[in-house]
């Protein structure tokens, strides 16, 4: 058997590729490039803008060189690893034979020991009842992958790393289809999801006049996050109301004070406050479900997605440990966010990392809905618009301001009562803020 | 002198591995000029290696044949030989191929240079041709494909003429009534055959224990069987330290393992202990190429040497020395010059050795398979039991296979036998497709033929072949 000879050579070009830009996200589009072919770049230069799940990234360069090939153009859908740029490197011989020195080093040492203590490793391997001596495993050593000329061709093709691969065949044989598959995973899920929301479309021209629009690389993702939340979770909703009156005054008594700080006192910062008090209280509501193992994940941290409605669709921007900031930082950090999520100038790291999500409906309207909840999350609260209503208390109607507030909860972890117990704390804590020292 | 203008690709050398090279390149679209000493392609493969002495070794199979026929009940009388008329057929198989590979070079209009290039600066060669002396080319990419040429020993003046290597002893001049042969590799021992054939009395000297350094030792076993009689002496574990005149003859001393001396007289003593690349005279010091401690260029997964634009394919570029490694690594050469993304990662190369009975591996061998520790079950089909084999009187053969206990893939093969070369492609496929031994052995192999060896090796494993008693899977 031959294994692969590894030797690199100083004008070994190096790739550029699509690095991970974030939790789910596996594609995006690229905006801008910033450089040409025959460039200089540095160590860190940003090479290319990529439109990711919800946000502008750029990507930069691990390499210092020569702008060798650009493979990419504005507009085209990149995958995550995709090799978007080759860089022909100029200080790279140093490195290399640095590398294939040390290598050289440790097979020495590897002989050494073999040659030393061959007994007593065959010895140990005896007590430890290893089925199989251990192959020595190299680097790249593809001498071993179990697949034809023709599959092995294929993969080099479409850039994929045959160990990567789990072959389906007899003696884990990796065929064709097999590749093909692992070249595939992103983009069949996606398939798949659309073809169940959308089986057979019927010609609605035979209806009347239509116009198609390609989906944006948000709608894209947005769709196919909330089926796969639709499909895979059960989902059920608690409605609540909360009497607001005194803290509508609150409201606007701190209101002008808070905007002398660049904040905006909202009902939001409010009830994302009171939220990371509340999931402090029931840990469940900022936990994740482990279904292959059977667990469940305990944050022991409080970040809280808010839902902005911007001009590209929903984005869902996290503020971190809402349990460690006063309402006067978080009343200013949540304007800021949501202002820099309209104007797109959100980073992908930005949008990762929540456990809970707020999304407040109340400034356009509606009596109360069910949300979504957002994956790996476990729930999500809808804050939809307070109205005044005539409400019977202490013998009496009185004129209160009254909020819809409903919880979408995940069936598989919490139970019916600690959602409803859940959302009546909060309503509790809204009315009278005191039951907090309970 | 003329400086041309930078030509797409160059290749140095159209043997085995530079035509073929130049063939992909220009079915790629490239623009090839091919440089050879030879006028047509072939290099030492069709020259003065592989397709000559499979002409002369037919012949002796033929003659052998012939001879054992008698123990079948045929007899022929001793054969007339008309060494002319050998010698003229040898050379005729010869110009046929090459000329036909001349005929491909000119259909798939490849530049062809009868001469001998050199590397004069990076990107530039100078080529010494026969008609319009010498000529400087420039090159964006080139492949060298120079080749090997036969070793000397210390203590053997090659230039005696009685002193031959592989490519005088094929010439077939002043056949002498005796022969020693120095080297008991697969050169030594298919010239062997060969001049056994012709009646002339062969002896071998071999410095290690055995014929075939290197090979599993239960194929040699098999082939001494039977291919050891064409020897007069056999002088295992010993040297020639001295060669001289002697009257006519050459007077050889030779040193066995204890140093104790002896010597012999014989008519010629052809030297076959080895290659040596051809990197020694192409001017790789005026380029950044980088050669190993025995003088093979160094190349990567894709032929790349280490100066950019400069591949090696082939017997220059390190071992197996062998003509269809050549060729494989050629194609690869061509199409990465092309763009495509090739890599040479051949799982098994396959080692054919012409004797009588032939010898073929490939993939894993034991001794391999020892060394690095790698686990294996053997399975090995005795030809006695082959209905085909016993038919053809070739019983003495057999077919083994190495199978990975554990997923049950094959991992490498030998033959011993007739036609052994034919069969080892099989294994070869089945190494290369990651098969297991249920794929060989549900494999519907026709009957009666030897290629019924491999699936019944293969039943082997899982303890049913169906002409012999098998004990129980392991």
């Amino acid at each position: 058997m031959i294994p692969l000879k590894t030797i690199n050579f100083n004008h070994m070009k190096k790739e550029i590729k699509i690095p991970d830009i974030a939790e789910n996200v596996e594609s995006g589009i690229i905006g801008k490039v910033l450089v040409s072919k025959g460039e200089k770049i540095k160590v860190d230069q940003s090479v290319v803008e990529v439109e990711t799940d919800k946000a502008t990234t750029d990507i930069p360069s691990p390499y210092e060189g020569i702008v060798d090939e650009i493979k990419v153009d504005e507009g085209d859908e990149v995958k995550v690893n995709q090799v978007i740029m080759i860089i022909e490197t100029e200080e790279e011989e140093d490195e290399e034979q640095k590398e294939t020195e040390e290598k050289g080093n440790e097979e020495e040492e590897i002989k050494k020991k073999e040659e030393s203590g061959a007994r007593e490793i065959e010895a140990k391997e005896k007590e430890e009842k290893k089925p199989a001596p251990p192959k020595q495993e190299k680097e790249k050593d593809m001498s071993d992958i179990p697949a034809s000329p023709s599959v092995r061709r294929l993969a080099r093709e479409l850039d994929i790393d045959l160990t990567k691969v789990t072959g389906s065949g007899p003696g884990d044989r990796i065929t064709a289809e097999d590749v093909k598959n692992y070249a595939q995973k992103p983009e069949r899920e996606e398939k798949e999801a659309e073809v169940i929301k959308t089986p057979e479309l019927p010609d609605f021209s035979q209806w009347g006049p239509t116009s198609r629009e390609k989906m944006t690389n948000i709608r894209k993702i947005t769709s196919r996050n909330v089926s796969q939340s639709w499909q895979n979770i059960p989902h059920v909703t608690q409605f609540d109301e909360a009497d607001i009156t005194n803290l509508e005054n609150f409201r606007k008594q701190h209101k002008e004070k808070i905007e002398k700080w660049g904040g905006k006192l909202t009902v939001t910062a409010i009830l994302l406050k009171i939220s990371a008090f509340a999931l402090q209280k029931f840990p469940r509501f900022n936990a994740s479900l482990d279904m292959n193992n059977q667990e469940i994940i305990y944050k022991h941290y409080y970040n809280i997605g808010i839902a902005v409605d911007t001009q590209q669709g929903l984005i869902v921007p996290v503020v971190q440990n809402v349990n460690s900031k006063s309402l006067k930082e978080l009343a200013v950090e949540v304007h800021e966010l949501a202002q820099r999520t309209r104007d797109k100038k959100i980073s992908p790291d930005e949008l990762q990392g929540g456990n809970f999500t707020v999304s407040n409906l109340g400034g356009i309207g509606g009596t109360s809905f069910a949300p979504v909840i957002l994956p790996p999350q476990v729930a999500i609260l809808g804050v939809a618009r307070s109205v005044y209503k005539q409400v019977y208390s202490d013998g009496e109607f009185r004129k209160k301001l009254m909020l819809p507030l409903s919880v979408s909860y995940d069936h598989r972890i919490i139970d019916g009562a600690d959602g409803a117990r859940f959302l009546r704390w909060i309503c509790d804590v809204i009315e009278d803020p005191y039951s907090i020292l309970f | 002198m003329s400086d041309n203008n930078k030509n797409e690709l160059v290749i140095i050398g159209a043997g085995p591995g530079g035509y073929r090279a130049a063939y992909m390149a220009a079915d790629l679209g490239l623009n090839v000029t091919v440089i050879d000493p030879e006028i047509n392609p072939g290099g030492v493969c069709l020259y003065r290696g592989c397709i000559p002495t499979k002409a002369l070794l037919h012949l002796a199979k033929i003659m052998k044949d012939a001879t054992t026929a008698g123990e079948m009940g045929i007899n022929f009388s001793d054969p007339d030989i008309d060494i002319e008329k050998v010698r003229a057929w040898k050379s005729d198989v010869v110009k046929k191929l090459t000329g036909g590979l001349g005929q491909l070079i000119k259909s798939r209009k490849i530049n062809y240079i009868q001469g001998i290039a050199r590397f004069i600066e990076p990107g530039k060669i100078s080529v010494e041709t026969k008609e319009s002396g010498e000529k400087k080319i420039s090159y964006k990419n080139i492949i060298i494909a120079a080749g090997a040429k036969p070793l000397s020993v210390p203590g053997i003046d090659l230039s005696n003429p009685l002193v031959m290597n592989s490519s005088d002893s094929l010439e077939l001049n002043d056949m002498p009534d005796n022969l020693l042969i120095v080297g008991g590799g697969y050169i030594g021992l298919e010239m062997a055959t060969i001049y056994n054939a012709f009646n002339i009395e062969v002896s071998i000297v071999e410095l290690t224990d055995d014929f075939m350094p290197g090979m599993d030792k239960d194929l040699i076993a098999a082939y001494k069987k039977e291919g050891e009689k064409i020897f007069k002496d056999i002088f295992l574990k010993s040297k020639v330290t001295k060669i001289e005149n002697s009257g006519k003859q050459l007077k050889v001393e030779f040193e066995d393992k204890n140093k104790k001396k002896f010597s012999n007289k014989y008519d010629k003593v052809l030297v076959a202990v080895g290659q040596k690349p051809n990197s020694d005279n192409l001017g790789l010091e005026n380029t950044s190429v980088e050669l190993d401690e025995k003088g093979f260029i160094k190349v990567n997964e894709k032929q790349q040497t280490s100066e950019k634009g400069i591949y090696a394919i082939g017997d220059v570029a390190g071992p197996p020395l062998l003509a269809h490694k050549a060729g494989y690594e050629g194609k690869i050469a061509a199409e990465v010059i092309a763009g495509k993304k090739s890599v040479n990662d051949a799982k098994a190369i396959p080692a054919v050795i012409y004797t009588e009975p032939e010898i073929a591996t490939c993939g894993l061998s034991e001794k391999e398979a020892k060394e690095k520790n790698i686990e294996y079950k053997k399975v090995k089909f005795p030809w006695s039991a082959s209905g085909r084999a016993v038919a053809m009187n070739a019983k003495n053969g057999f077919t083994k296979i190495l199978i990975d206990p554990e997923n049950e893939r094959i991992l490498g093969a030998g033959i011993v036998g007739k036609n052994a070369g034919d069969m080892i492609a099989e294994l070869v496929l089945a190494i290369e497709m990651a098969a297991t031994a249920d794929d060989v052995a549900l494999t519907v192999h026709p009957h009666p033929t030897l290629s019924e060896t491999i699936m019944e090796a293969a039943e082997i494993f899982y303890g049913h072949p169906g002409h012999i008693h098998a004990r129980k899977k392991i």
